[in-house]
């Protein structure tokens, strides 16, 4: 008998295994919803598939009766221009200062506390101060964003740039290289992945600070109908919601990932 | 023939830790010397002087008649044991990267026919390292022994006037190793390098070669290891490379200097 330790299960079990939480989840919702139906047809906390269906077909697939539009993707479009636009200037804000101040020394003595500091403030805490300097547009929405999340991406990316072995640049300097040219040559280009991981792992804070904003001020985005259907107990719509949200944010995750094996083969190659 | 390095006075301490001392030596163009000694001599920190990553305390090292200076620059050039090649770069545009920050002030890289004529260039110095089979390659996609020929390629590529080695070979299997040592020898013959090599091997150091220094400490106080440093204790000259020393005869020096060095490092 081998230890459990040593136990591998095969490619077919652990696929299988990987599938049986979900399903057990589903089969757990039939059943509570079944029973909360039997006793009330009218529930509304843990609608039926069927009611599920039925509220997905409304918002995704009917026009809307008062705007004629086709509220899930007006939603989904608003939303993920948003966190599209958030993510990206916080990633070039995260490479651009992260790159500097890792690369130069002189750069890092100013930055590094400065940003530390302003990593510990929680964004949500200052939403109202960005609604005040921005206003309720899209702009305080995107913001917070880029605060919530280009702290910890400037952060990360000085850490990846000086955690870079010694030896390159001393290398690079032997080939001529002047600070410019081995920031463009040497640390940028090996940065960029380093970069796509940063985004990856700061996905799930930026949905939640796009949720909040869209929550507090907006007239449209996933997370302003969710909040705004809650006041109806309109469970069949929350839930397909958050199944998309999580949807999005898998496909967003597997997609970043992709891009980065498919243009960065060298720094996949030994993991 | 003239000095082309010189070593005057030179010592090297970290606060109370005094790692070199009162190193004097000089060496002519063309040279290959080796050093050796037991971990934690020194030699390695004095690989550092010469490459510009660490100044001396006190005393001159001149290249060329003038000190050398503060950083690394392409008058000298270095394969480390690990890390010298860019992996985001395939092993031609690893090698013309010299050139193309030479080429390009700007923006460090060449296009259309210069970078074409770069690439040639870099293909002709990969073929003087062998690999000209693996042009299009990443580094990750290459053995240890492979990666070394690259980095040698790049640094040569440069036309350094000093090549320096640190345990190039250190992390590589016996039978590359040999043909590693075939390869920088016969590169040192065909382009007049000027080599310092590193190495813990001491049969590595005399076979390469044409000078070896052995590192170690003269005065030592047992209460307390870092008060003195090293110092070159042996300069030996080595027969010329074309009359190989009588093995023998290598074997009764080696042993000598292994029991020497080994001492010590027993002793401490």
């Amino acid at each position: 008998m081998l230890r459990l330790i040593n136990f591998q299960p095969s490619r077919a079990l652990k696929t299988a295994l990987g599938i049986i939480p979900f399903l057990l989840i589903l089969l757990g919702y039939q059943i509570g919803s079944d029973i909360r139906k039997a006793e009330n047809e009218q529930d509304k906390l843990l609608p039926s598939f069927t009611e599920i269906a039925d509220g997905i077909d409304r918002m995704a697939f009917q026009a809307n009766k008062r705007s004629g539009e086709y509220l899930f993707w007006v939603d989904t479009k608003s939303s993920v221009i948003r966190l599209a636009k958030g993510i990206s200037i916080a990633a070039l804000i995260g490479l651009i200062i992260g790159l500097a101040a890792g690369s130069i020394p002189i750069i890092a003595a100013p930055l590094k506390p400065l940003v530390t500091v302003i990593s510990l403030i929680p964004p949500l805490a200052i939403l109202p101060v960005l609604f005040i300097a921005f206003g309720l547009g899209e702009l305080s929405k995107v913001m917070l964003i880029v605060i919530g999340v280009s702290p910890f991406l400037i952060r990360d990316i000085l850490q990846r740039t000086q955690e870079l072995p010694r030896e390159q640049l001393v290398k690079a300097q032997t080939l001529g290289g002047n600070s410019w040219q081995i920031i463009l040559r040497v640390i940028l280009p090996q940065t960029l992945p380093r970069l796509i991981d940063a985004v990856r792992l700061s996905l799930g804070a930026a949905w939640l600070f796009l949720i909040a904003a869209e929550a507090i001020a907006s007239t449209d985005g996933l997370g302003y109908r969710i909040f705004l259907v809650r006041r109806y107990m309109s469970m069949d719509v929350i839930l397909p919601y958050v199944v998309w949200i999580t949807f999005l944010a898998f496909a967003t995750d597997w997609c970043l990932l992709k891009l980065s094996r498919f243009v960065f083969p060298w720094y996949h190659a030994d993991k | 023939m003239s000095t082309f390095i010189e070593l005057d006075r030179i010592s090297k301490h970290y606060g109370n830790n005094v790692v070199l001392e009162n190193l004097n030596a000089k060496v002519t163009e063309g040279e290959f010397v080796t050093l050796v000694g037991a971990s934690g001599c020194g030699k390695s920190t004095f690989l550092k002087l010469l490459l510009g990553t660490e100044r001396s305390s006190s005393g001159e090292l001149l290249l060329a008649g003038k000190s050398i200076g503060r950083e690394p620059s392409p008058e000298r050039g270095i394969v480390f044991q690990k890390y010298s090649v860019f992996p985001h770069l395939n092993v031609r545009e690893n090698v013309a990267l010299g050139l193309e920050f030479e080429r390009s002030a700007l923006l460090g890289r060449l296009f259309g026919s210069k970078r074409k004529e770069a690439l040639e260039q870099a293909d002709d110095w990969l073929e003087a390292v062998g690999l000209d089979h693996a042009l299009n390659q990443y580094p990750h996609q290459l053995s240890g022994g492979m990666q070394q020929r690259l980095a040698l390629a790049q640094a040569l590529i440069k036309k350094p006037k000093v090549l320096l080695l640190d345990e190039p070979f250190g992390a590589l299997d016996p039978g590359i190793r040999k043909d590693m040592h075939e390869l920088v020898l016969g590169l040192w013959r065909k382009y007049h390098l000027t080599v310092f090599m590193v190495t813990h091997d001491l049969r590595e150091g005399f076979h390469l070669g044409s000078r070896l220094w052995v590192f170690d400490k003269v005065r030592r106080d047992p209460h307390a290891a870092n008060r003195f440093g090293s110092t070159i204790t042996y300069d030996l000259p080595l027969r010329s490379q074309d009359a190989p020393v009588n093995a023998e005869e290598l074997d009764a020096i080696s042993d000598q200097l292994c029991a020497t060095t080994t001492k010590h490092i027993f002793s401490e």
